[in-house]
């Protein structure tokens, strides 16, 4: 290859994904594959009652049984601290109840652990946690988070008065009662947006290990963030040194926003191992996973939107009650506040917004951030918002959205809620596109068509914009994130030319490797084979907050890009030494460095790669070795945009939906991998049509879960998904240099209101004006029925 | 303890087992084929399934002493000789998976799929795998990925 030939960019190719040869051949590593020497497995007793004192606890029998090692209680880990509350509601006072490692004195959710079960094996281990005899003094338990705040409710925690976990607000009061008061037109509306289980299909568990000679752990974890996880267990859960702890996220089966937190097991489970002298593992089953590891969700709120006749948005106020569960999990406030209020006027330039929100503890799973984590409540809230308006004043949805989109001129653009200004955005390309593909026009006609034949089919629309790369540290310092987000990331030249990047991402079903090796081939201009991209081991990657929040591309990935201009720019000058040329006319292009205006005298990465790591001959003052770590902040998040359609049959006999479209067309500004960006889409679809039509986590009144396996909680099948039809527009991010915004989070931040406003459009004959999800078929009946 | 001797894959395995040992848990703690998976317990997810005298069956609900003499296949048969099955190579083709955890309990359902229906229409295959869960692809790819198999499997039939 000659200077001037260039090498085909692999960036915006659809290639197929490096990480699948070994997990299509059954050769991943997730973490209950992993056994070690002399390893021993724990089973918890957990509580049966939502709300209780705990009586006593024998566990003589179990203690009695072969193979039992130990049973512990949480009053033998007081010598631990409580998990930490790392994300706290900004501005206001919070009262932060995180779990401890076992629960104390008392239990505040059906499966809070109050003792944990040390044995040689797994079975061994259950039997005897079923032989652990625990006495309860039940207590009435709250499950609602509008209740729980009421005078009179059972309280949960001393620490917490009325359950209130944070009261937080944001955008101006006064101007959206002023413009409700004096509105043309408002609608008003109860919304609920109701609890869901994340499911990843790996459930969560640790392994740890421990070495009394230097007082060092290695804990492996389903973890979305093990950096972050390393920090909180050394420096506030066990008050040791952070170089006490290796993190090791092995493959991890889906995180989902599940992952992200720091959890009991990974505590009990270093505690244990230290105490016990052996490696020990805890795994949960799906049934505890369901009852104990996070939720997401779980809002009930009042809205109203004020506006014109003529279909001007002029105002809006919501309040909302977020419900936090039992305790306060690592970033709780943050989902509800920040990621939920700051956004709540989406796509749309509204003058006068104002969201109050209420966190409360109630005696069910905690919640934290689950897909979308903030964004698709927001998103929800003002698609049915908007479409009720347009419904009351008889203007086709569409028309409404075009009427008050923010437009391409305005950006960047400062919605007034206290949010960083929208980077970049040009709403209508997508939603004229979305209507073309679904036949916008011909389907109204039809629609009134097949009406008069008795059939009822509806369009929904839904236009959404999102957060995504959440970073910049100073901002989000001001938010109650009591850390930074920045990512970092290393990469080396070895001396054979090979290349190995090392990043604080966390991967566990993006693919990152693949997208971050075809940056890196691009940058750098080597073969995409010899690119290595290595991540999940604290000992051996450089720090990063983790991948959630659809951040790991345009923060991680240009940490990367970072590295590579400081190896390329090292590079340059060696190059320039070598020749003997002025360091000012190299010029490095397709992975060599040469002479501007003599391509031919030149060396490629490989040759100095290899100079730089023999060091025989180096310009004065340079070190040996291309090997570049940055530590990239940015400044702005990033905010992805779409518009997503969708059409239903509604059989008004049954209830029963049918879906017969979804057309979904996002912008996530530059797309590297086009393969992995649809998948992205379609499964973040999925999750959020879900959402619209299935799932629902259930609590009776006594706090029983009643959908606490995968038999009650309807995570949807292959047959219950339809055909999902993509397309994009690209209005690349001005926020970094790889013009990218994120693609993991917007295909379920746009899809439960899409799905439900079609439906409310197929019921509109009958009158219908909302409906509550999951749009089950009993739900749909009794509205078309009034019963 | 009972004696169970089975077939795995092609290699013979005699192991003494607790009568109520789960199939699935011998063939991950036992014989450490941990290519087959646990995600629920409640025989819903489907990321256990493996094929028992060449029928698709999950794992986690079979015990190890029922299958003494048989045929079992996993995962980590699926491929001959270093060639991936045409349905493994579909996965990877089609980015049938993300994080990859039901892939090899879809991948083996796909399989008993095929050999009921060898040129199944899309309905069919969501319909074939509802026994399976997969939380990341919204099914989307899986769909196609299966069909890349049917055809790639007709084409070489049509060959020999």
């Amino acid at each position: 290859m000659t200077a001037t030939e260039m090498k085909e960019r692999l960036v915006g190719r659809a290639l197929k994904r490096r990480e699948d040869p070994k997990l299509i051949t059954g050769h991943g590593n997730y973490l209950d594959d992993i056994k070690l020497p002399g390893m021993l497995h724990i089973a918890l007793v957990r509580s049966p009652h939502a709300h209780a004192k705990i009586v006593s606890i024998d566990a003589s029998k179990a203690l009695a049984m072969p193979g039992v090692v130990a049973v512990f209680t949480g009053k033998d880990m007081l010598d631990i601290n409580p998990m930490p509350a790392a994300w706290q509601a900004a501005g206001v006072k919070n009262y932060p109840v995180p779990p401890r490692a076992l629960a104390v004195d008392k239990v505040a959710l059906v499966g809070d652990p109050v003792a944990m079960v040390v044995a040689e094996n797994r079975y061994i281990a259950r039997d005897a946690a079923d032989a652990v005899e625990v006495e309860y003094e039940p207590l009435p338990a709250v499950v609602d988070a509008r209740k729980a705040v009421e005078p009179g409710a059972p309280q949960i925690h001393e620490a917490a008065p009325n359950n209130i976990v944070f009261e937080w607000e944001c955008g101006n009061k006064a101007a959206a009662d002023a413009a409700i008061a004096s509105a043309e037109v408002v609608v008003k509306e109860e919304i609920i947006n109701q609890r869901l289980i994340p499911t990843p299909m790996e459930t969560r568990g640790s392994i740890a290990r421990y070495d009394a000679t230097t007082g060092e752990w290695t804990v492996w974890m389903t973890s979305q963030a093990p950096h972050v996880h390393r920090l909180l267990l050394t420096a506030f859960v066990f008050g040791v040194p952070e170089t006490k702890l290796r993190c090791i996220a092995p493959n991890v089966g889906g995180g989902f926003g599940q992952k992200i937190f720091c959890y009991n097991d990974m505590a009990f489970t270093m505690w244990a191992a230290r105490k016990l002298g052996r490696p020990v593992k805890f795994v949960e089953d799906r049934s505890e996973n369901y009852k104990y590891s996070t939720h997401g969700r779980d809002h009930i709120t009042e809205a109203e939107l004020a506006g014109t006749r003529d279909g001007k948005i002029t105002g809006l106020r919501v309040k909302t009650w977020a419900n936090i569960g039992a305790y306060f999990s690592t970033v709780a406030a943050g989902i509800p506040t920040t990621l939920y209020g700051r956004i709540i006027t989406g796509v749309y330039k509204i003058p006068a917004a104002y969201v109050h929100v209420t966190g409360a503890y109630t005696n069910t799973a905690m919640v934290d951030a689950y897909r979308g984590a903030g964004r698709p409540e927001a998103s929800y809230l003002i698609e049915r918002m908007v479409d009720r308006f347009a419904a009351e004043i008889g203007m086709d949805p569409a028309e409404v959205r075009r009427k008050n989109y923010i437009q391409p001129e305005d950006f960047p653009y400062d919605n007034g809620l206290g949010l960083l200004p929208y980077d970049s955005g040009n709403y209508e390309p997508a939603l004229n596109k979305a209507l073309e593909i679904a036949g916008y026009a011909e389907f109204r006609k039809q629609q009134a068509e097949l009406r008069k034949q008795g059939r009822y089919l509806g369009i929904g629309i839904s236009s959404y914009v999102e957060i995504c790369g959440i970073a910049p540290s100073a901002w989000m310092g001001g938010q109650g994130w009591g850390a930074g987000l920045w990512e970092s990331a290393n990469v080396r030249v070895h001396l054979t030319g090979k290349v190995v990047v090392t990043t604080g991402s966390l991967p566990h079903g993006q693919g990152l490797e693949t997208t971050f090796a075809q940056i890196v081939a691009d940058e750098l201009g080597v073969p995409y084979e010899d690119v290595e991209v290595q991540w999940g081991d604290t000992q051996g990657t450089p720090f990063g907050y983790g991948t959630y929040g659809s951040r790991s591309l345009a923060v991680g990935g240009v940490a990367i890009k970072r590295s590579v201009d400081k190896i390329k720019e090292k590079a340059r000058k060696l190059a320039a030494h070598l020749l003997e040329a002025n360091e000012a006319d190299i010029v490095f292009e397709n992975g060599r460095a040469y002479v501007k205006g003599s391509p031919d005298k030149g060396k490629t990465i490989g040759e100095l790669a290899a100079a730089a790591a023999v060091a025989y001959n180096l310009p004065p003052g340079m070190e040996p070795f291309l090997d570049e770590t940055s530590y990239y902040d940015p400044p702005n998040c990033t905010f992805p945009f779409g518009t997503h359609v969708c059409i239903v049959e509604v059989d008004p006999e049954t209830g029963h939906v049918k879906l017969l479209r979804y057309i979904a067309v996002d912008d996530c500004g530059n797309q590297i991998n086009p393969l992995i960006v649809e998948g992205q889409i379609h499964g973040g679809i999925a999750q959020g049509l879900a959402q619209a039509l299935y799932e629902g986590a259930v609590y009776n009144e006594d706090g029983q879960l009643l959908t606490g396996t995968l038999m009650d909680y309807a995570v949807p099948t292959a047959a219950m998904v339809p055909h999902i039809e993509t397309d994009h527009t690209v209005t690349p991010s001005p926020v970094n240099p790889l013009g990218v915004k994120g693609a993991g989070e917007a295909g379920t931040i746009a899809s439960a209101q899409c799905v439900m406003n079609a439906i409310i459009d197929a019921l509109a004959p009958f009158g219908v004006k909302h409906l509550q999800m999951p749009a089950t078929p009993e739900r749909i009946w009794r509205a078309i029925h009034g019963k | 303890m009972t004696t169970i001797t089975v077939t795995v894959n092609g290699v013979r395995y005699t192991s003494d087992v607790e009568p109520r040992l789960l199939l699935v848990h011998y063939l991950r703690e036992h014989l450490n084929l941990t290519g087959t998976h646990i995600g629920c317990d409640t025989s819903q997810c489907g990321a256990c399934v493996v094929h028992i005298n060449g029928v698709s069956v999950k794992s986690c609900t079979m015990l190890a002493v029922q299958c003494d003499g048989a045929e079992i296949t996993t995962i980590e048969g699926l491929a001959h000789n270093g060639q991936l099955h045409p349905l493994q190579e579909g996965f990877w083709e089609k980015h049938g998976l993300q994080c990859g955890f039901c892939t090899p309990g879809m991948i083996m359902a796909a399989a008993d799929l095929l050999k009921r229906n060898p040129n199944p229409t899309e309905e069919e295959i969501r319909h074939g795998l509802e026994g399976n869960l997969c939380r990341c692809t919204g099914y989307e790819n899986i769909v196609r990925a299966v069909r890349y198999a049917a055809e790639k499997m007709a084409a070489a039939q049509a060959a020999d």
